[in-house]
């Protein structure tokens, strides 16, 4: 990691471009305003100074034309930031489609993360450059705060709910990972590093599980394990529990009425209160796994169920992408 | 030297009678305003030692000065006691008392005995917060972040949250108290357009005192009936949403900048239109942008959550209320500035003070631009970018705005004036240690360094020293005052009635004014700043001069 002294942060993700050109605006507008405002005080300050012979007939007490340019003047100004910042951010916030999709849990004092082949690892983050990657968050405790700064990019992390975030690397190398939402006493100890790679040593790097940290769940579906399969049968017949091979990112028709789109949270929230939301045509069967599956092994159930949807999407070109 | 002068003074509310009780049961707005610079002050010294431990841990990269659990108590500590018992009574409780019912030509405030209630409130709230951090320290942050406040902390939580619940009443009271009297109490002929600006300012605060506090009220208690009786409200683990807490207290804490800064603009109208002889500039543009400001600010508050999982599109529309929020902080900036135009300015301490703000308010707010851009504050929130910026407000503002106007009115308050060359040169030793202070910290903040971070990389460490010698340099500016100051109420040159020449009701009774403030009530027959053509001209009064060469 790059550790000596600077002025400004490294550039390690497509964003950071983008960000450090608005903030360049900023500081050269925010720059000579100020500068423009201090020189006039001084300038006033010590032409008009008491006694000093300075012309000072007819003072204006007010003047509607120039009040009224220093309304509009940083109006449109900050227009222009708005529309700048808001486009950026917008950006910032929608994962472009076909993200290498890597899940994280963090809690007092870690981060954990864990790739799509099951791959996990601790206060540490393996990126492949130049692929859009995208990080499923979700806390164990309180809330924290994903931070890195070269990437210019930062998303809380809340207990109950996901949140996301999405980066693009651009620079080989090691960059810091900060917590960024205070969170108890060794809040400034949870920090870690983003290593970002080559692709190919990306991919050797996932493979290469001996040095490794074991990888979670130790063989096999986490899906098969906890009989999920009992209820929800995975060859398309008729079971018990809906068929959860086409359910993610759909929408699902409620025995109320209404409709929910089956994102992470009302998978997550199926999970484990299965009762919140009863899908239509079925029974209020399911036990709740509350207190049964961690956070990352909800996240596991996840991607396994997404994969589902995946696998049946691909089944006619016969293309398996996992395991 | 001086000593003799007491004698043949007239009778005032400092001389008017002695004892302990006659003090502690006053219900004069001018002896409860000075009850307020006593507690204010004792806030403002704990706060500041808070400071000084963190700043000097931060010296090193590693943890070697406290343990993390202590650094976190300290900077809780530091944030706790400076917002809600420093700056936020500092200018309204202090000069606003003092001040209020003088400015408009009334003998006291609508309410005096409720007010004297406040006082006493804010004092209960604040002993019982230092009973907890005595009794262990609370660590949470002055945030109070949900579920790590409702659930997860075990230090004195309950014990702070307390403490600056019993206060807010106070500010509640205070600012009810001022509305009443502004409506009520005016003098024959004081029509709302010739108010003192400090008057309008000090209104619209009183506003946002009365309407934003019970949010804070409420949002505390929330949290103390999920950590104290389990009922979930705020943590997931319990059907809990933690958001809701930053929503409720962040609809709060947005306006309550507006307490502490509105009270400010006051003050700084005050000193800029009395140093330069001018009728402000745009007298009705700037009584007007406090009432914007003071609306507007109840809008914005979401700008501190863009990351933290609020919607994209609520996100879009605080940001662009936020932006919109600062156009009327600039128009009071340029209206002090074209009121130096064609003035006849003098450069006394107070002055002196009033420069310092405007050149450090205009960058606090600029960055507060930074912060408002979306793509940027992703980047910068929660680093020390942020801790910068608010200190631009909060210290390079509110508290060089209070100094000054605690110079300026000195000789009103005690009848006594204050050594100007060490007045001056500490004026200029604040300036100079608190750019020295928080620049650095802008830098950090966009190298990513986060804020309340014990152990940081050791690349941030230069800026860091930086940053604490100019914490040096800034404590002992803030020691001066507080020794001459004490030292001038015993042996300071006696003040005369109006000893910088301003137009103020105020200054048209005694220094110190008996207590009940005039011997007549004043009949208004100008607006405030009615500065003649010879007054442009006009020195210190007389009196100051021989005073000072006197002494
Ligand atoms: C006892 C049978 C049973 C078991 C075991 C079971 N489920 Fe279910 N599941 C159901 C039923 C019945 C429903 C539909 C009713 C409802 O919404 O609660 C359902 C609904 C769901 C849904 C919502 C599906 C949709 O179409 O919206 C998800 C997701 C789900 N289960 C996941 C799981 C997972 C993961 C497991 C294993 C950890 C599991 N289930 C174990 C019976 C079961
Ligand atoms: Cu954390
Ligand atoms: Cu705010």
């Amino acid at each position: 990691m790059d550790t000596s002294f600077r002025l400004l942060p490294e550039q390690a993700s497509t964003f950071a471009p983008d960000v450090d050109l608005l903030f360049a605006f900023l500081m050269l507008v925010s720059g000579l305003l100020s500068l423009g405002i201090a020189g006039v005080i001084v300038w006033f300050a010590i032409k008009y100074r008491r006694n000093s012979a300075a012309d000072r007939r007819a003072t204006p007490s007010h003047m509607l034309l120039l009040e009224l340019s220093w309304i509009v003047g940083p109006f449109i100004l900050s227009m222009i930031l708005f529309v700048w910042g808001a486009k950026l951010f917008f950006a910032q916030r929608h994962p472009v489609e076909g993200a290498l999709e890597i899940s994280c849990v963090g809690r007092q004092w870690m981060w954990k993360f864990q790739h799509p082949n099951g791959r996990a690892e601790i206060n540490a983050l393996h990126v492949p450059l130049n692929q859009p990657v995208k990080i499923n968050m979700i806390s164990e405790d309180v809330i924290h705060s994903l931070y890195v700064p070269a990437f210019r990019v930062k998303q809380d992390v809340l207990p109950g709910r996901y949140s996301t975030l999405w980066f693009q690397a651009s620079k080989v190398g090691r960059y810091h990972l900060f917590c960024a939402e205070y969170c108890g006493a060794k809040h400034s100890g949870m920090i870690g590093e983003v290593h970002v790679l080559e692709p190919t040593r990306y991919q050797e790097w996932l493979s290469d599980v001996v040095t490794g940290t074991p990888q979670m769940g130790g063989g096999g579906r986490l899906f098969d394990q906890l009989r999920c399969n009992t209820c929800h049968m995975t060859g398309g017949e008729v079971s018990r529990g809906p068929s959860l091979l086409n359910v993610a990112g759909r929408r699902v028709p409620l025995q109320n009425g209404q409709q929910v789109v089956a994102d992470d949270d009302y998978l997550r929230e199926s999970i484990l209160r299965p009762a919140a939301k009863i899908v239509a045509g079925y029974h209020a069967l399911m036990p709740s796994f509350e207190g049964q599956v961690s956070e990352e092994q909800i996240l596991q159930l996840i991607s396994e169920i997404k994969a589902m949807s995946q696998l049946d999407a691909k089944k006619p070109e016969g293309e398996l992408k996992k395991e | 030297m001086n000593g003799a002068v007491i004698t043949t003074r007239k009778r005032n509310y400092l001389n008017a009678s002695y004892t302990v009780r006659s003090w502690l049961l006053t219900h004069d707005h001018k002896r409860i305003g000075l009850l307020y610079l006593i507690g204010v002050t004792f806030f403002f010294v704990i706060g500041g030692l808070a400071a000084a431990v963190v700043r000097l841990e931060l010296m090193t990269p590693r943890g070697d000065l406290t343990e993390s659990e202590t650094y976190n108590k300290l900077f809780t500590m530091h944030g706790i006691t400076m917002t809600f018992f420093f700056l936020i009574p500092a200018i309204p409780a202090v000069l606003g008392n003092f001040l209020v019912p003088l400015m408009l030509g009334a003998r006291d405030l609508a309410f005096p005995r409720l007010n004297l209630l406040s006082w006493y409130l804010y004092m209960l709230g604040g002993l019982m917060t230092m009973w907890a951090i005595l009794a262990g320290g609370v660590d949470t942050g002055w945030t109070f972040y949900t579920p790590y406040s409702s659930t997860y902390s075990n230090t004195y939580v309950m014990a702070t949250a307390v403490g600056v619940f019993v206060a807010g009443f106070s500010s509640i009271l205070t600012g009810l108290n001022f509305i009443v009297t502004t409506h009520q109490m005016r003098c024959p002929g004081l029509t709302w357009f010739r108010l003192p600006l400090f008057i309008w300012s000090m209104y619209a605060a009183s506003l946002i005192m009365v309407l934003a506090t019970p949010v804070l009220a409420a949002a505390l208690l929330l949290v103390g009936l999920e950590r104290g009786l389990g009922i979930g409200i705020f943590d997931p683990a319990m059907g809990g949403d933690p958001l809701l807490f930053q929503h409720l207290f962040w609809f709060y804490a947005h306006p309550a900048v507006y307490i502490m800064v509105l009270p400010a603009f006051g003050v700084i109208s005050e000193l800029v239109a009395c140093f330069s002889r001018r009728r402000p500039f745009g007298y009705a543009f700037i009584g007007y942008s406090s009432f914007a400001i003071a609306i507007l600010g109840f809008l914005v508050w979401g700008h501190h959550m863009f990351v933290s999982g609020q919607s994209v599109y609520a996100g879009l529309i605080f940001s662009l209320l936020s932006f919109l929020v600062a156009i009327p902080s600039g128009i009071k900036v340029f209206n002090w500035t074209a009121t130096l135009y064609k003035a006849s300015i003098s450069w006394e301490t107070p002055m002196l003070y009033a420069f310092g703000f405007m050149g450090l308010f205009t960058m606090g707010g600029l960055t507060g631009l930074f912060l408002a851009c979306l793509a940027i504050d992703v980047h910068v929130h929660d680093t020390y970018f942020v801790v910068a910026h608010f200190h631009y407000i909060m210290v390079g503002g509110t508290v060089m705005a209070f100094l000054g106007g605690i110079h300026f009115w000195w000789p009103k308050m005690t009848g006594r004036m204050y050594p100007e060359s060490w007045a001056r040169l500490s004026a200029i030793l604040i300036f100079v240690g608190f750019n020295l202070t928080f620049f650095p910290q802008f830098i950090l903040g966009y190298l990513g360094m986060p804020r309340r971070y014990h152990i940081y990389p050791e690349e941030f460490q230069v800026l860091n020293v930086m940053s604490s010698a100019g914490a040096s340099i800034l404590g002992v500016g803030y020691f001066f005052p507080l020794t001459y100051l004490v030292w001038s109420m015993f042996y300071g040159a006696v003040a005369p009635e109006n000893p910088f020449g301003h137009t103020g009701l105020e200054w048209q009774t005694a220094s110190p004014p008996p207590t009940d403030n005039f011997e007549q009530i004043p009949v208004v027959t100008q607006e405030a700043y009615s500065f003649g053509p010879d007054d442009a001209l006009r020195g210190p009064s007389e009196e100051v001069i021989s005073i000072v060469q006197a002494s």
